[in-house]
C-alpha cells in the first residue's frame, strides 16, 4: 500500500507525506517480522529506543521550563556598553555571555532559552487545540455523517487547497502578532489533518462489531462515541501529533521570521534568527544560535515521530 | 475518463470558489477600520473616506462580495495602494521568476534523490542506507529559511563564492535552489526508497530475474516503472507548492518572485495587492493539483474506475 494514494488522499500527501513513510515502515515490519518472538523482540528493542528518543525531548522541555533559572538576566535587558560580544564573552559586570550578545547588548542564550519556552508552549497548545476540534469534527462527522460531514470535508478540502503557509501568513497579518494569535492561526490550519484522520479511524470503528454490539445493547449515543469510538481514535492521532509538533514549531519560527509572530518583547527564535540577518558580517551568532536549537528540536521530534509510528500501528495512520 | 476528468474539474473549480471566498472574508476581518489601517494614522478623515468608497468598504458585505467574485473572474482586483499599477498585473509580472526557482530546484532534488534512493534501497539495512536516512532526516527536519541564511553566512559573507541575493545572473540561482531542494531531497529520497523496496518483492521482479534479465533492466523496465506512479504525484504536488512561491526562501534571498512580492504587500498592508498574491498562489495550487489528479487517471487505470 506504500506507494498507491487514491486521489482524495493526495492533498494530504503535500501535507507532510507522513502516511507514505509510515506506510513504508509497516512493509518492512511485515517483511522480516515472520516468527512471533522474532516481532516481540523486534517490539522491545523499539520500545527502548523510544526511550532513548525522548531524552532529547525531556531535554528541551525541561531546558524550556527552567531556563529563566539558569541565567541571571532576561532576555530582553538592552545593555548598549556590550554590543555584539562574541561567545564566550565575559561582560564588564563579571557574568559570561556564552553564546554572545546580539546588536543592542542582549544575551543570547536568554534568547535562546526564551525561544525554548515559546516553541514548547505554541507547539503543544496548537497541537492540542488542532487536535481536539479535529478529533470532535472527524468523529461527529464520521458517526453522524450528513451534511455535517459533508460541510466538514468540504471545508477541509479548501483548507488544504492552501499552501498551508500562506493561509497561516493569511490569518497572522490579519490577526496580528502576538503568541496567542500565532496559536490561534495555527490551529486553524492545522485541524484538517486531524479531523481527516481521526474521521478516518472513526468510520472504520464504527462499523465493528463491538460497535454494533454495544448498540443493541441499548447503548446511547454519547456512550457510543466516548465509551468506544473516540478511544481508538487516539492512537492514530498521537502518530499525527508527533509529526505535528514539529511542523508547527517550525511554522511558528517562519511566521515570527517573517515579522508575523511574536511581538518584539518575546523574542522567538524565528525572530531571533531574522534580527541577525543583518549583522551576518560582523556577529555569525546571532542568526546561528537560535536555528542550531530549533533544528535539533524539529529533528529529535522528527525522530520520536518515526519511532512512535514504529511502536503503534503504523496503519492506522492511512485506514479509510 | 471524462467523467473522471469533469468530476475532478467540478471540485477544483469548487475549491478555488471556496478559497475566493475565505481570503475576502479574511481581509474583511481586519480589525478596525481597514481603511484607516492601510492609510496609517496620519491620514486624513477625507482621505479614509474616499479609500473606503474606492474599495466598496461602505458598502452591505453581501454587495461587496459579488463584486468581488465578478472582478475576480474578470481577473480585475484592482490597483495596489503602493506600486500604482493592477496587481494582477504586478504579480503576472512575478511569476516566470518564482518559477524559474521552482523548476530548478525541483530538476535538482529529482537529480540527487533518485540515485540515492535506489542506493539505499538495493542495499536496505547498509551503511549508504543508514547515510540516505539521515541526510533525509536532516533534509525534512531542518528549516529551509535557516538553511538558507546559514549558506549566506557561508558561501556570499565568508568564502565569498556566490551572490546572497537578487536574480541577476545564474550564479544567484545556486544558493536558493539548493536550499528549496533539500527538504524535497529528504522526500523524494524516502519515497524512492519504500517505493522501490515494495516493489523489488514483488513476484513479477522475480520472475524477470529468474528469465535471466540483467540486473540494470530490472530496474529500469520493471521496478522503476511500478513505483513512479506515487512519485510523479508526490513530484507535481511540491511543484504546486513551490510554485506558489518559497515565500520564506525568497525573503531571505531577496529573491523578487511572487512569495516577496507577498511579504512586501504584509508589511506595506498594501491589502488589494496580498489578495491578489494570495489568489494567483492558490488558484496555481489548485490547478495544478487538478493535472496531477489526471496524471494519476492516465498513469494508473484503476483509478479511473473508481
Amino acid at each position: 500500500m506504500t506507494g498507491r494514494l487514491s486521489p482524495a488522499e493526495a492533498p494530504v500527501a503535500a501535507e507532510g507525506l507522513a502516511a507514505v513513510a509510515a506506510g513504508a515502515a509497516l512493509v518492512e515490519t511485515a517483511r522480516d517480522g515472520r516468527a512471533a518472538d522474532r516481532s516481540r523482540l523486534r517490539r522491545r528493542r523499539l520500545v527502548s529506543r523510544l526511550i532513548v528518543g525522548v531524552l532529547p525531548l525531556a531535554l528541551f522541555v525541561s531546558i524550556a521550563l527552567l531556563g529563566p533559572l539558569l541565567v541571571p538576566y532576561d532576555a530582553v535587558t538592552v545593555r548598549t556598553g556590550e554590543r555584539l560580544r562574541p561567545p564566550p564573552t565575559v561582560l564588564r559586570d563579571g557574568t559570561t555571555a556564552p553564546l554572545g550578545t546580539d546588536q543592542v547588548g542582549r544575551d543570547l542564550l536568554a534568547q535562546v532559552l526564551q525561544g525554548a519556552r515559546i516553541s514548547l508552549a505554541v507547539g503543544l497548545t496548537t497541537v492540542a487545540v488542532a487536535g481536539t476540534i479535529g478529533l470532535v469534527v472527524g468523529v461527529l462527522a464520521a458517526f453522524y455523517g450528513g451534511w455535517f460531514d459533508t460541510v466538514a470535508m468540504r471545508l477541509a478540502d479548501i483548507q488544504l487547497a492552501f499552501p498551508s503557509i500562506l493561509l497561516a501568513i493569511l490569518i497572522a497579518a490579519v490577526l496580528g502578532p502576538s503568541v496567542t494569535n500565532v496559536i490561534i492561526t495555527l490551529s486553524l490550519t492545522r485541524w484538517v489533518t486531524f479531523a481527516r484522520v481521526a474521521r478516518a479511524a472513526a468510520l472504520s470503528t464504527k462499523e465493528r462489531e463491538f460497535v454494533q454490539a454495544a448498540r443493541a445493547l441499548g447503548a446511547d449515543d454519547a456512550r457510543l462515541l466516548l465509551r468506544h469510538i473516540v478511544p481508538l481514535a487516539i492512537p492514530p492521532l498521537v502518530v499525527v501529533a508527533t509529526v505535528e509538533v514539529g511542523l508547527v514549531i517550525i511554522a511558528e519560527a517562519s511566521l515570527s521570521f517573517l515579522g508575523l509572530g511574536t511581538p518584539s518583547d518575546q523574542p522567538s527564535w524565528g525572530a531571533t534568527i531574522a534580527n541577525g540577518r543583518a549583522y551576518l558580517n560582523t556577529a555569525w551568532w546571532i542568526s546561528t544560535m537560535p536555528g542550531l536549537a530549533l533544528s535539533m528540536v524539529v529533528l529529535s521530534v522528527g525522530r520520536f515521530g518515526d519511532q512512535i509510528r514504529d511502536v503503534l500501528d503504523p496503519r492506522s495512520l492511512s485506514r479509510g | 475518463m471524462s467523467t473522471y476528468v469533469i468530476r475532478r474539474l467540478i471540485f477544483s473549480l469548487f475549491v478555488l470558489w471556496g478559497a475566493l471566498t475565505i481570503v475576502f472574508l479574511a481581509v474583511r476581518a481586519i480589525p478596525g477600520d481597514p481603511a484607516l489601517m492601510m492609510l496609517g494614522t496620519d491620514a486624513t478623515a477625507q482621505e479614509v473616506q474616499a479609500l473606503r468608497e474606492k474599495l466598496g468598504l461602505d458598502r452591505p458585505l453581501i454587495v461587496q462580495y459579488a463584486g468581488y467574485v465578478i472582478q475576480a473572474l474578470a481577473l480585475d482586483l484592482g490597483d495596489s495602494l503602493r506600486l500604482q499599477q493592477p496587481v494582477v498585473g504586478a504579480v503576472a509580472e512575478r511569476l516566470p521568476t518564482t518559477g524559474r526557482l521552482a523548476l530548478a530546484a525541483m530538476l535538482l532534488a529529482v537529480v540527487v534523490s533518485f540515485p540515492l534512493g535506489i542506493a539505499a534501497a538495493l542495499r536496505p539495512g547498509s551503511i549508504i542506507d543508514s547515510i540516505v536516512s539521515v541526510v533525509s532526516l536532516l533534509g525534512q527536519s531542518i528549516p529551509a529559511f535557516w538553511v538558507g541564511i546559514m549558506f549566506i553566512l557561508i558561501f556570499a559573507r565568508q568564502l565569498r563564492l556566490l551572490p546572497s541575493g537578487g536574480d541577476e545572473t545564474w550564479a544567484h540561482l545556486i544558493l536558493p535552489a539548493v536550499t528549496v531542494a533539500l527538504p524535497l531531497v529528504g522526500v523524494l529520497t524516502r519515497l524512492v526508497r519504500s517505493g522501490l523496496l515494495d516493489v523489488l518483492y514483488e513476484d513479477y521482479i522475480r520472475t524477470a530475474r529468474a528469465k535471466g534479465l540483467p540486473a540494470g533492466a530490472v530496474m529500469r523496465r520493471h521496478a522503476l516503472r511500478n513505483m513512479l506512479i506515487p512519485v510523479i504525484t508526490v513530484i507535481g504536488l511540491q511543484l504546486g507548492h513551490l510554485l506558489g512561491g518559497a515565500v520564506i526562501t525568497e525573503t531571505v534571498f531577496a529573491w523578487p518572485g511572487v512569495g516577496l512580492l507577498l511579504v512586501d504587500a504584509i508589511t506595506n498592508r498594501d491589502y488589494p495587492l496580498i489578495q491578489a498574491a494570495i489568489l494567483f498562489i492558490t488558484a496555481i495550487f489548485i490547478a495544478i493539483n487538478f493535472l496531477v489528479d489526471l496524471s494519476y487517471g492516465a498513469l494508473d487505470p484503476r483509478i479511473r474506475v473508481q
